[in-house]
C-alpha cells in the first residue's frame, strides 16, 4: 500500500478534490475519532482546557475537543484542508456541508498509511458512489457545540510562534509522519527531517504550560522513523512514552504521550497496557549497547533491558509472544 | 484569529524568539467580526492567569476595544497578600469568586471577538502575516526560516 507521504509535499497532496473526500469518508472520519478519543484518555483533562491541534486538517479532531468544551487552536499546512475546517464550523446543524464537486481524482484509490483501514476489502467501494451516503452522515453528525478552533496556516517544521506556557495541552493526530518527508514545498532549503522535527518539539514543549501533556499519534514507516520522532521529543525535555494499541497487527497505532515538567512519564502511563517508557538516559543506554550484554535487539537483550527498566520503577510492556519479534513490513 | 489567540502568538521568525518588540503581534487593518461561542465560565477563569493583561491593552486600543476590557486582570484581585492591601481588596479576595458578568465580558472580548481580514505585523522585524477568512498565515519563506 503506498503512503500518501511518498506521493507530494502535504499542501499538495491535500488539495480541495482529496480533503473533500478525506473529511466525508465515514470510514475515515470513524478511525480519526476513535483515535482522538484516546488521545483525550490518555491528556486526562480534569477542566476546560486550551489545547493545540497539530495538523489538525478539516477539523475531524476539533470537534470532538469543542464537544467535550475545550478550546482548541488548528494549526495545518494544507489551505484546503482549513477551509473545509472553516466551512464545518460555519455550517449550523440544519445547513448541509458545502463540498467540492469533482469525484473524478487521480489520487482517489490511494490508500495511504493516514487511513488504514480496519477491513480491507471495503476499500475500493468506498470512493465514487457512497460519497452521498457520507454526506448524510456528515449531515446528521455536524452538530458542534462548544467553541469553534481558530485556525492558522503553518508547517510544523518551521515550529510554532507561541510564548512560553501557552497551552494546557496538544493533540496531534495522524500527522507527525509528514515532518520526516523534507520535499515539502514550504522546504526549499531542505532542512532535515531531524532539524524539522526538532523545531516542532522544541517549540511545543515552549509552548505548553508547566505540567502540561502532549498525546501525539502518527504512522511510522518503520523502527527507525519511530525512534527518530520519539527521541526528538525526548531531546526537547519532554518525558515520553510510546503507546502502542493494538500492537503486532496492521491496525497498530503508536501514541507518543508527552509531559512537560520532570523526566518521569511513569504517573502519566501508570497501569496502562503496552506502554514502553523513553526516557533520555533509556536511550543512550540503547544506542551505546553495554559490553557483555545479549545482541541488541535480540529476545534475551529485550528481555534483560525490560528487567532493567522494571528495576528502576518504570513501566514497561508486558511480555507476550510477540516480544521482540520482527514484525515484518508495516504497511 | 480570536483575539485570544493573538494574546499568545509571538513572531516565527527565529531571530525576534530574543526581542521584546516582537510581542505582542501588531494589527493592521484590521476587520472584524463577532461570532457568539458557547460561553464556557470554567474555561476563561482557567486562562485568565495566563494572559499578558498588557499585550491584551495594547490589542484593545489597536482595534479601538477598550471599553470591552477591564483595565486589570480580574485574576489579580483573588491574589491580594494581607499586608498592605486595602480593606476592598481583602474583601474581593476573600470572596474569592469572579462574577459570571466579568467572565461574560472576557469570553465576549477574547472568544467572542475576532479579526476576519488583515495583518499581524511584528514590532521587530516588521514581518507581515496575512488573516483570510480568520485564518492567520504563519508560513515564513525560506530566508526567514
Ligand atoms: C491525515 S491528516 C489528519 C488531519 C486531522 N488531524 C484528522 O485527524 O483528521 C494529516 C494532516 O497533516 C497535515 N500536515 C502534514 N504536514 C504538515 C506540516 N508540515 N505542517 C502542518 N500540517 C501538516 C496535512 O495537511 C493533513 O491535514
Ligand atoms: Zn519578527
Amino acid at each position: 500500500m503506498s503512503r500518501p507521504e511518498d506521493l507530494l509535499p502535504p499542501d499538495l497532496f491535500y488539495n480541495d478534490t482529496e480533503s473533500a473526500k478525506y473529511t466525508t469518508s465515514s470510514r475515515i472520519r470513524q478511525i480519526q475519532a476513535s483515535m482522538t478519543h484516546r488521545a483525550l484518555e490518555l491528556l486526562d483533562l480534569r477542566q476546560p482546557a486550551f489545547v493545540l491541534d497539530c495538523g489538525c486538517g478539516s477539523g475531524l479532531s476539533g470537534e470532538i475537543l469543542s464537544q467535550q468544551g475545550h478550546t482548541w487552536v488548528g494549526m495545518d499546512i494544507s489551505p484546503s484542508m482549513l477551509d473545509i475546517a472553516l466551512q464545518r464550523q460555519q455550517t449550523r446543524p440544519e445547513q448541509t456541508m458545502r463540498t467540492r464537486n469533482g469525484h473524478t481524482n487521480g489520487n482517489h484509490e490511494l490508500n495511504g498509511s493516514d487511513e488504514l483501514d480496519d477491513n480491507e476489502d471495503e476499500d475500493d467501494d468506498d470512493d465514487n458512489d457512497d460519497d452521498e451516503e457520507d454526506q448524510m452522515e456528515e449531515d446528521l453528525t455536524s452538530s458542534t457545540l462548544g467553541p469553534d478552533g481558530d485556525l492558522m496556516l503553518l508547517d510544523l517544521g518551521q515550529g510554532l510562534p507561541f510564548r512560553p506556557g501557552s497551552f494546557d495541552a496538544a493533540i496531534s493526530i495522524s500527522a507527525l509522519q509528514w515532518l520526516c518527508n523534507i520535499e515539502s514545498t514550504h522546504n526549499p532549503t531542505q532542512q532535515t527531517a531531524e532539524s524539522r522535527l526538532r523545531r516542532f518539539f522544541d517549540t511545543l514543549y515552549v509552548a505548553l504550560k508547566r505540567g502540561g501533556k502532549a498525546v501525539i499519534q502518527f504512522y511510522p514507516r518503520n523502527e527507525t522513523q519511530r525512534k527518530m520522532i520519539s527521541s526528538a521529543a525526548v531531546r526537547a525535555g519532554f518525558g515520553a512514552g510510546l503507546l502502542e494499541d493494538d500492537g503486532g497487527t496492521k491496525n497498530v497505532k503508536y501514541y507518543l504521550v508527552l509531559s512537560v515538567g520532570g523526566g518521569d512519564i511513569t504517573g502519566v502511563v501508570r497501569g496502562m497496557d503496552n506502554v514502553d517508557v523513553e526516557d533520555g538516559r533509556a536511550i543512550r543506554e540503547a544506542r551505546g549497547g553495554l559490553k557483555g550484554t545479549p545482541k541488541k535487539g535480540s529476545k534475551a537483550w529485550v528481555m534483560s533491558k525490560k528487567e532493567k527498566m522494571k528495576a528502576k520503577g518504570k513501566v514497561v510492556k508486558g511480555d507476550s509472544k510477540y516480544t521482540a519479534r520482527s514484525r515484518g513490513p508495516k504497511f | 484569529m480570536k483575539l485570544l489567540t493573538v494574546n499568545f502568538l509571538t513572531c516565527a521568525v527565529k531571530t525576534c524568539k530574543t526581542s521584546s518588540e516582537s510581542y505582542p503581534l501588531h494589527f493592521r487593518d484590521a476587520q472584524l467580526e463577532q461570532n457568539p461561542q458557547t460561553f464556557n465560565p470554567l474555561f476563561i477563569r482557567n486562562i485568565l492567569s495566563r494572559l499578558d493583561w498588557s499585550a491584551l491593552t495594547t490589542t484593545a486600543n489597536e482595534l479601538g476595544l477598550t471599553a470591552m476590557l477591564p483595565d486589570h486582570n480580574p485574576a489579580d484581585d483573588m491574589m491580594v497578600d494581607s499586608e498592605g492591601a486595602t480593606e476592598e481588596e481583602k474583601n474581593r479576595a476573600k470572596d474569592n469568586v469572579i462574577s459570571e458578568e466579568v467572565l461574560k465580558k472576557l469570553h465576549t472580548f477574547l472568544v467572542d471577538t475576532a479579526v476576519i481580514e488583515g495583518k499581524l505585523v511584528c514590532g521587530n522585524c516588521g514581518f507581515e502575516y496575512p488573516i483570510k477568512e480568520g485564518v492567520g498565515n504563519f508560513l515564513l519563506p525560506p530566508h526567514l526560516v
